[in-house]
């Protein structure tokens, strides 16, 4: 399917600044930098995404990738402060292993685009035709099926999040620390004078 | 893709719009204005003392562990918006399996409370 | 060519620059608004000088920006620097591209409205973090990590309560979530159209958690720890002057304006007027949609002067251990009660 007009237009320019950004996210000498120019990446990723209708990804790329995890990557730079000579380093050594997972990764795209002119058009009808857009927006036409005829991959999706979460909390949770005073709202609340003040006679010339 | 395009657009002028407003402001007192820096006026606030050391320092993990726990509970909430949706042409079953993966994820959230993951001192 | 694009583009950007327009100098008389009701609950007088009432004041400031030294420390990463103060106004004035002032009044009417300013509100975050460790300066650091901590922490609240209401309304397009008022509660109790259909009403828990939440997320106080002057003199704007400090500011207050424009969306109906007859259909829904904008920002601004700034402990408490299994239940809540009704 060969673009045309003002979307192709659109699609080659947010394509063009995604790969140039990504590019600058390995280029880049700050680590800060990195990160920001990977925003940008992520970005231009969501343009697409809205380009081919699937407004409702687009959205959430952006909700939870630049704004969750980018925000993450973020704290993590930020906090290491790399020094940038140690961190250049590298690059000559693991310089092998990146071309070699580039050319695989390549040569499965290949396999997926040189496959796809070539194959067979499916027989009969599909599982699950796709709505058409004015009819059923794209989120809804989503909701309609993931809960129901994906349910299995749905709550699998579940359990990935409760590992993530329990591991979260196992790694980064050191013990707490002892004798630390906490506030008890609950207490505070329930607190009266009775319990707060404690009226004493005391006689004179004599103390507690 | 054309519709897309046509729904679309108004954002992309609306946002080069608000660029061009905020960058002319952003860039207007460096035209206009009166500058004549100094060594300690360009230096970082710090009380009227020399900074002791750089400025960018460790902080305590808890904060990496609420941008975790965030990115989670966001995922959750991306999974809740399609179901609010369609929430009317889902049948009991679709409504059983959004409090399935709710209960999963409740789990998780006694987890961290119980740990102590939410405390903050 | 020009009948299909360049037509509809000069009509968007004209639109574009009147919402601008408009929103800018709305803002400014909301400062002075806001600074003139902590005033008066001071027992002060607020800004008087500058044209009849002090009405120009916030015009006068906008001109003394201009003309103040714009000052960039030596030790700041420079184009971060700069970069963040237009990040920050620039996001929260691009959320208005899709907010509906009356039908079909909005620059961008598209599907997945409310998604769109969650989202554009999730990247808020970035011009504070951004000008935090640019300055590289101690207490700008600070601020930008207690903030992020803080905006992420409501966030999650806000997701839960946009979800509720979504339940109701069943479209992510804002222009059908304020048409999904004109009949709920109310007219099911067999009432007019009347003000106690919208959501504020069915969803009321939500209503104010969305309203403190909206507090937090803005980093207005009683949550602004982010700027707290008696620690962090100013949080992440210490190393800023000149339009770079107002373009921060600026953000701020669009972007309460925006939570403010939220709350009259998802719970007090929109531009629907109050009363679904004569004479308050008379005024158009654009002036109902301002004066619920007002009449939220003006809660806003007695929160300010009011109550006393939180804790960071007891901040993280409400957002983590309050908001979050409240809104969840109440969530699960309204599915089930819509399910066993069959409203839905």
């Amino acid at each position: 399917m060969l673009l045309t007009g003002i979307a192709a237009a659109f699609f080659y320019m947010f394509a063009f600044i995604a790969v140039a950004s990504s590019v600058m996210v390995v280029v880049a000498r700050n680590p800060v930098h990195s990160v920001l120019y990977l925003i940008l990446t992520f970005f231009n990723a969501s343009a697409l995404f809205v380009l081919t209708g699937a407004e409702f990804l687009g959205m959430i790329l952006l909700a939870v990738y630049v704004g969750a995890v980018a925000v993450l990557f973020l704290f993590v730079v930020m906090m290491l402060e790399v020094n940038r000579v140690t961190f250049r380093k590298g690059i000559a050594e693991y310089a092998p292993i990146g071309v070699l997972v580039g050319v695989v990764i390549a040569a499965q795209l290949l396999i997926v685009v040189v496959g796809q002119s070539l194959a067979i058009e499916p027989s009969g009808t599909p599982a699950l035709p796709t709505p058409d857009p004015a009819a059923r927006p794209n989120t809804a036409a989503l909701g309609d099926i993931l809960y129901t005829d994906y349910v299995y991959f749905f709550q699998i999706a579940g359990l990935v999040l409760l590992v993530a979460m329990i591991g979260a909390i196992v790694l980064t949770l050191r013990d707490p620390r002892p004798h630390i005073k906490r506030q008890n709202i609950g207490e505070q609340v329930a607190r009266d004078p009775e319990k707060a003040v404690e009226l004493v006679d005391v006689e004179s010339g004599k103390g507690l | 893709m054309e519709a897309v395009v046509a729904s679309y657009l108004p954002i992309i002028i609306f946002l080069l719009v608000c660029i061009g407003i905020g960058a002319a402001l952003l860039i207007a007192p460096f035209i206009v204005a009166y500058q004549s820096p100094d060594p300690e006026k360009l230096s970082a606030y710090e009380c009227g003392f020399n900074a002791f050391d750089d400025a960018r320092m460790k902080f305590d993990v808890r904060f990496y562990l609420v941008a975790i726990l965030f990115i989670i509970f966001d995922l959750e909430v991306a999974f809740l918006f399609p179901w609010a949706v369609s929430f009317g042409e889902l049948g009991m079953f679709g409504f059983w399996s959004m409090m399935v993966f709710l209960g999963v994820l409740t789990v998780g959230f006694i987890y961290e409370w119980r740990k102590g993951a939410l405390e903050w001192d | 060519m020009f009948e299909t694009y360049v037509l509809p583009g000069i009509l968007i950007l004209v639109h574009s620059l009147a919402l601008l327009v408009v929103l800018l100098v709305f803002t400014a008389f909301i400062l002075y608004a806001d600074r003139k009701i902590w005033a008066a609950v001071m027992s002060r007088r607020g800004p008087n000088v500058v044209g009849p009432f002090g009405l120009l004041q916030s015009f006068a400031d906008l001109l003394k920006f201009v003309i103040k030294e714009p000052i960039i420390p030596s030790g700041a990463n420079k184009g971060i620097f700069l970069l963040a103060p237009l990040v920050s106004a620039v996001l929260a004035l691009a959320a208005w591209a899709v907010i509906p002032v009356q039908q079909g009044w909005a620059v961008a009417n598209i599907n997945v409205g409310i998604l769109f300013v969650f989202a554009v509100s999730a990247l808020e975050v970035y011009g504070v973090i951004m000008a935090g460790w640019a300055s590289n300066s101690k207490y700008p650091f600070l601020g930008a990590l207690r903030s992020a901590a803080q905006m992420v922490s409501y966030e999650v609240s806000i997701g839960f309560v946009i979800v509720t209401v979504l339940l109701l309304v069943g479209s992510l397009n804002m222009t059908d979530i304020v048409l999904s008022q004109q009949d709920g509660l109310g007219t099911r109790l067999g009432l007019p159209n009347t003000l106690l259909d919208w959501h504020w009403l069915g969803l009321f828990p939500m209503f104010v958690i969305f309203f403190i939440s909206a507090l937090a997320e803005t980093n207005r106080p009683p949550f602004d720890l982010v700027e707290a002057e008696s620690e962090l003199v100013a949080g992440h704007m210490i190393e800023y002057s000149s339009t770079p400090y107002m373009l921060f500011m600026l953000g701020e207050y669009i972007a309460i304006l925006l939570m403010c424009a939220l709350t009259v969306i998802l719970f007090m109906g929109g531009w629907l007027p109050p009363f679904d007859f004569a004479p308050f259909t008379w005024l158009p829904g654009v002036f109902w949609f301002m004066f619920k904008l007002c009449l939220v920002f003006f809660m806003f601004a007695m929160v300010k002067t009011i109550v006393p700034r939180y804790r960071y402990d007891q901040l993280m408490r409400l957002g983590w251990k309050v908001f979050l299994p409240i809104s969840l239940f109440m969530v699960v809540a309204t599915a089930a009660f819509l399910k066993l009704t069959g409203w839905a």
